[in-house]
């Protein structure tokens, strides 16, 4: 390799690298895919002086290990991450999220866990070297599409950065909180239930299960008893989605979700819950409620305003 | 036009143009997925035309539903739309070792394999919508003389380029996937191709497909199409 470069020593579970989405490919079956958790996906960029669409590692659960092969540079993690950096001097330490770290040639980064939370993201000064694929660095696993040929990372294979000056040292106070409450809006299928069904919708727990993964989250604990028709005709579908196929088990639709589909649709999360939503790990509890249009607009607003206040304190 | 505009969450709009799944429903659906492709309207994010409906997804920062939706109804469908239908002409081998369905329609219906194949040959076919996965094409109608509900149990792998029919629609399957259509065949070309850039997927929403026999020796010609 020519420039700096780190070799993955182990790819991780699901790593995989990502942009704020791809656009305007829905209509031949490409979701928008992209960082699951967009807030720490932008402060990790931010970190690390790169631009707010430049690609990261996204990793879950277990993460990566990686091998630093280059001139010095800086590294962040992002989300609730329990990591390692291993030195070339075979010192080793535990290292903290929110804070640039300086590597060298030889370091080792092990990314050993997500605490509590599903997604974590990985970014360096400079970015990888890599290319867009429909103007996206975003990766769709199924469907083989994006950097890296669409693939997750691997391990023992290489991964060339762009030529970079050392970055400076950054640090950002920030605890990522957890959400009571699921807020959903209506969905187009809400009169299929039973009022029985509809009422414990909004008043029971439902249970995340382990079939949950960048495409889709499964719950259960409470069957949702369809009284209309368990199937519709095939139609498109949003992330966030809430729909429930004949078994009366929801499934939410997450950002590498199938772009048709036909069972019934409930609600569907609001946008200012998505990225909370997303970290919500298997076994948990969730509890939905039911919320108007114009709210979910206002708390997208103020959402969006208090990311882009986490951002500007990053100087 | 549109029977119904309402939304699916906070950044997605549902346009309703009628209960029925026909040609004539489906070709307004595509009309105005064309339209407001063409118009480019601000905030738009993803257009996902299906049978009967067509959601549009857009950016909370820079649109909201009302707006949008206003938007939409003011829009002049008349506007000259340019025609980008294209006719497709698909190879498809039925020997047995592709055609993994095929003896269980055959008792079903009473009729050999030649007739079904042929029953299935004779028609065009109009691309009423792509997706579920990449590039999958939902091809209608079938002739009535040979419509089959899904398959009770899906198969867990359903090869790649399979050609599968389900009540009044045939679609091939881009990747090798789960699903539950009755195999009747398998294409040996490429209908969705990522490291296409400009063009990934063969057929796009209102195209016209047909389909033509080939024999298995064949498929090499086909090799990197």
């Amino acid at each position: 390799m020519a420039g700096d470069y780190f070799k993955i020593i182990r790819g991780g579970l699901n790593s995989t690298f990502q942009d704020l989405g791809r656009k305007n490919l829905y209509h031949i079956g490409l979701p928008f895919s992209g960082a699951m958790d967009k807030r720490n996906y932008l402060i990790a960029n931010k970190l690390v002086n790169n631009n707010k669409n430049d690609a990261v590692v996204e990793f879950a659960f277990q993460g990566p290990a990686l091998k630093y092969f280059g001139e010095k540079r800086n590294i962040v993690v992002t989300g609730n991450v329990n990591f390692k950096i291993l030195k070339n001097d075979n010192s080793k330490y535990n290292a903290e999220c929110y804070k640039t770290i300086k590597i060298e040639n030889g370091d080792i980064i092990d990314i050993l866990s997500t605490i509590n939370s599903v997604y974590g993201y990985f970014s360096v000064n400079g970015g990888f070297k890599l290319d867009k694929v429909w103007d996206s660095f975003s990766t769709t696993i199924r469907a083989k599409v994006g950097p890296n040929n669409g693939c997750k990372l691997t391990d023992g294979q290489e991964i060339e950065l762009n030529n970079s000056k050392l970055s400076p040292n950054k640090k950002l106070n920030f605890i990522n909180t957890k959400i009571e409450f699921i807020r959903v809006i209506k969905g187009t299928n809400y009169d299929y239930f039973s009022e029985k069904s509809l009422k414990n919708f909004f008043a029971k727990t439902f249970k995340v299960t382990k079939l949950t993964d960048r495409m889709g989250m499964r719950l259960e604990g409470n069957r949702l008893d369809n009284i209309k028709n368990t199937n519709i005709k095939s139609e498109g579908l949003v992330k966030g989605t809430i729909q429930v196929p004949a078994d009366g088990c929801p499934i939410i639709l997450l950002s590498d979700h199938g772009t048709i589909g036909g069972y019934p649709k409930i609600g569907v999360v609001i946008s200012a819950d998505y990225d909370k939503l997303v970290q919500i790990t298997p076994g948990s509890k969730i509890k939905f409620k039911e919320i108007q249009l114009k709210d979910a607009e206002n708390l997208y607003k103020i959402y969006n305003m208090e990311t882009n206040n986490i951002l500007n304190k990053i100087i | 036009m549109i029977k119904n505009i309402v939304n699916l969450g906070d950044a997605a709009i549902y346009c309703d143009f009628g209960h029925d799944v026909n040609k004539e429903i489906n070709s307004k659906v595509i009309k105005y997925f064309r339209a407001l492709k063409q118009k480019n309207l601000k905030g738009i994010t993803n257009l996902s035309p299906s049978y009967n409906k067509l959601i549009i997804t857009f950016d909370l920062n820079e649109t909201c539903f009302d707006n949008l939706k206003q938007e939409i109804i003011d829009l002049n469908i008349n506007m000259k739309v340019e025609n980008q239908s294209q006719k497709i002409n698909i190879p498809i081998c039925c020997d047995d070792e592709f055609s993994l369905d095929i003896e269980r329609i055959e008792k079903k219906f009473g009729k050999s394999k030649s007739e079904i194949i042929n029953l299935f040959l004779n028609k065009n076919y109009f691309c009423y919508m792509t997706g579920f996965v990449a590039g999958m094409p939902f091809l209608g109608d079938i002739d009535n003389k040979i419509q089959l509900n899904r398959l009770k149990t899906p198969r867990v792998k359903v090869p790649k380029g399979s050609i599968g029919l389900t009540e009044q629609f045939c679609n091939i399957y881009t990747f090798e996937s789960p699903g539950g259509w009755n195999i009747i065949g398998k294409t040996p070309i490429n209908i969705f191709n990522p490291s296409n850039k400009k063009k990934p997927n063969l057929i796009s929403p209102g195209d016209e497909v047909a389909f033509y026999e080939i024999k298995k020796k064949d498929f090499t010609k086909f090799y990197g199409r």
